[in-house]
């Protein structure tokens, strides 16, 4: 037990005297949730918008003035035709298109009701979504200004079209997903490269000659990391509690618990991949590729694994953090507990048995 | 000095498939004593010493260290001998003391006896000041000197130390080996593998490995008068000639 903790002491000297290593560790997920947080709440001001207007009547002016006039809208241009919109989104610099129907004032006064058509470019789901709330607002304006002149249930109903990403993922998927990311990143990177630079400077031959046990090495080595990402772990709910209005519904220790599931997985698959290497720059090759991309485009956060071909979702499934984004979507947004998750961490303990029995063997192989 | 035997080999053997590294070796050293283990690149050295350390299993052959098995005690054996390997192998981001401590520790000294050793060992070394310096501002010569004093800070019996002097200035290797032999004048056997002839001088018996097999074993005395040499160098060219195995 002494030479244990002389061992993790040691391993605690390694991590803080990185300073640059610890500062990204620590500034990466604060940097990505501002990031994120900037995105959520951005306030978008005089977006240039087209208006296509069939009606070119008293109503369809009204609303086209109050566009104008409002500090989130500059209009660009008017069409007349319908053909011209798909290309004014090719252009790109156009995010929102509002289409008024012939006979716009005319249904207004007379059936009580029109339709306004606001066809937005979601490949950004976040100004997509920001923008059509803006324009119904200032319509909704328009409808009680209305209403209450002349006391007549005029109704206008907003049609919304999302052109390019129909779901319009919300970003409230991002902090499961920097969740995922960071645990992995910091337990799989940093727990292999710390094993590998044992190696590579020839300090791991010391050891082992050592009356110190080999799996206690590796033990040790994984805590700090461990205590790193429950660290990483707090102070990214923190952020998306307070900062991006983001609240816990479920159980924050059984959130907590699943983490550190994770985290154990992480931490194995970092094992595996130093007693498969010799060199750090393989290691960090090994856990960049082989972590950082699946985790980004299979875990479903980023992209939605039902739209994938058939291949990919098998391949998803070997994807750890993709159930880990399950379980965290699942506590987090949903406030589920633990009986709608079991399925998810019984596969996250056998991928981390796996895993461990695995380069626990390829450690002893090495040794013989 | 004790004639205690303290390694002691027979027909150790290690193979890697076809091919056979280290061929029936068979040798004894004496507590206390300075045992140079030489041999080309490739003749076994290294496999040869690492089953010695525990680090690897023999493939046949007998060997014990301090007493213990080989094959059956190396965990016995870990506590009873210290390494230092061919590569520095100290932390560079710790500061001196605290490589000093980590050691100790993994070694299960406790806590006292490492502060008051380690307090000595730095003021031994004429590193009082240094001793809270981060290692990796040290001089390479200084590096090696303190890589050692940690590799017989936990007084273990034997010491194997793996090209202790690689890249390090001939005056600054005369100061290693002073080290060296106050370590052996303490009773702690050096095993130790090098290249450079003028070390091989300093040792009380040479074993030459050529091609798995041990050639020669003598006090380089002995061994310039056997083969007719002026010095060690030669000794080693003319049993080294015969390699088959390239560098």
């Amino acid at each position: 037990m002494k030479q244990f903790i002389a061992f993790v002491r040691k391993e605690f000297y390694h991590v803080f005297r990185d300073r640059k290593t610890l500062l990204l560790l620590f500034g990466m997920p604060i940097a990505e949730i501002v990031l994120f947080g900037f995105a959520l709440t951005n306030e978008i001001k005089n977006t240039r918008i087209v208006v296509c207007d069939y009606a070119n009547d008293a109503a369809s002016r009204r609303i086209i003035d109050k566009l104008e006039v409002s500090a989130n809208f500059e209009i660009e241009r008017i069409l007349m035709s319908h053909q011209q919109i798909e290309e004014v989104f090719r252009e790109g610099k156009i995010k929102l298109v509002v289409v008024f129907p012939a006979n716009f004032n005319n249904d207004l006064t007379h059936l009580n009701k029109a339709q306004i058509q606001l066809i937005a470019d979601a490949s950004d789901p976040n100004t997509g979504g920001t923008l059509t709330n803006y324009a119904s607002n200032i319509i909704m304006n328009y409808q009680s200004e209305l209403q209450g002149l002349q006391n007549i249930p005029y109704q206008i109903e907003t049609d919304i079209r999302m052109i390019y990403n129909p779901e319009l993922k919300g970003a409230t998927n991002f902090v499961p997903g920097v969740m995922a990311l960071v645990l992995l990143l910091i337990s799989v990177l940093m727990t292999s490269v710390s094993i590998v630079r044992e190696k590579e400077n020839g300090t791991m031959e010391v050891l082992l000659v050592s009356p110190f046990k080999t799996i206690l090495v590796v033990i040790s080595k994984a805590i700090p990391y461990f205590f790193l990402s429950l660290i990483n772990l707090s102070v990214i709910l923190l952020l998306s509690v307070y900062l991006l209005d983001l609240p816990i519904k479920g159980s924050v220790l059984l959130l907590f618990a699943e983490s550190a599931l994770l985290i154990i997985t992480a931490l194995s698959l970092g094992l595996l991949i130093s007693n498969s290497t010799s060199s750090q720059s393989t290691a960090m090759i090994i856990a960049l590729l082989g972590m950082m991309l699946p985790t980004i485009l299979l875990s479903g956060f980023m992209f939605p694994i039902e739209n994938m071909p058939v291949a990919l979702q098998v391949i998803s499934n070997i994807v750890p953090a993709k159930w880990y984004y399950i379980i965290v979507k699942s506590i987090m947004i949903k406030g589920l507990g633990f009986s709608a998750i079991w399925k998810e961490t019984l596969i996250l303990v056998g991928m981390t048995l796996f895993l461990l029995v695995l380069s626990i063997k390829k450690f002893k192989v090495r040794l013989a | 000095m004790e004639t205690a035997t303290v390694i002691s080999t027979e027909k150790l053997t290690k193979r890697f498939g076809n091919f056979t590294a280290v061929n029936e070796i068979t040798f004894d050293v004496h507590q206390g004593e300075i045992f140079g283990f030489l041999g080309a690149n490739g003749a076994g050295k290294t496999t040869a010493m690492r089953m010695l350390c525990g680090l690897s299993n023999p493939t046949s052959g007998k060997a014990t260290i301090a007493g213990f098995d080989v094959f059956r005690q190396t965990e016995k054996i870990k506590k009873n001998i210290g390494y230092m390997s061919q590569k520095f192998s100290l932390y560079e981001d710790l500061t001196i003391l605290e490589n000093i401590r980590f050691y100790g520790g993994i070694y299960g000294m406790d806590r006292k006896t490492i502060k008051t050793k380690s307090i000595e060992l730095v003021e031994q070394l004429g590193l009082k000041e240094e001793a809270s310096t981060l290692v990796r501002s040290l001089p390479l010569g200084w590096k090696q000197k303190l890589a050692f004093s940690v590799a017989i800070f936990h007084e273990p019996k034997i010491v194997f130390l793996d090209e202790p002097t690689g890249g390090v200035d001939p005056v600054t290797r005369r100061q290693f080996w002073d080290l060296i032999y106050s370590a052996a004048e303490r009773g702690i056997t050096v095993f130790v593998t090098t290249h450079y002839m003028d070390e091989a001088e300093y040792c009380n018996r040479i074993s030459m490995m050529v091609d798995g097999y041990i050639k020669a074993l003598d006090s380089p005395a002995n061994l310039k008068r056997q083969f007719g040499a002026a010095n060690m160098d030669e000794v080693f060219y003319q049993l080294a000639r015969g390699a088959k195995r390239g560098e």
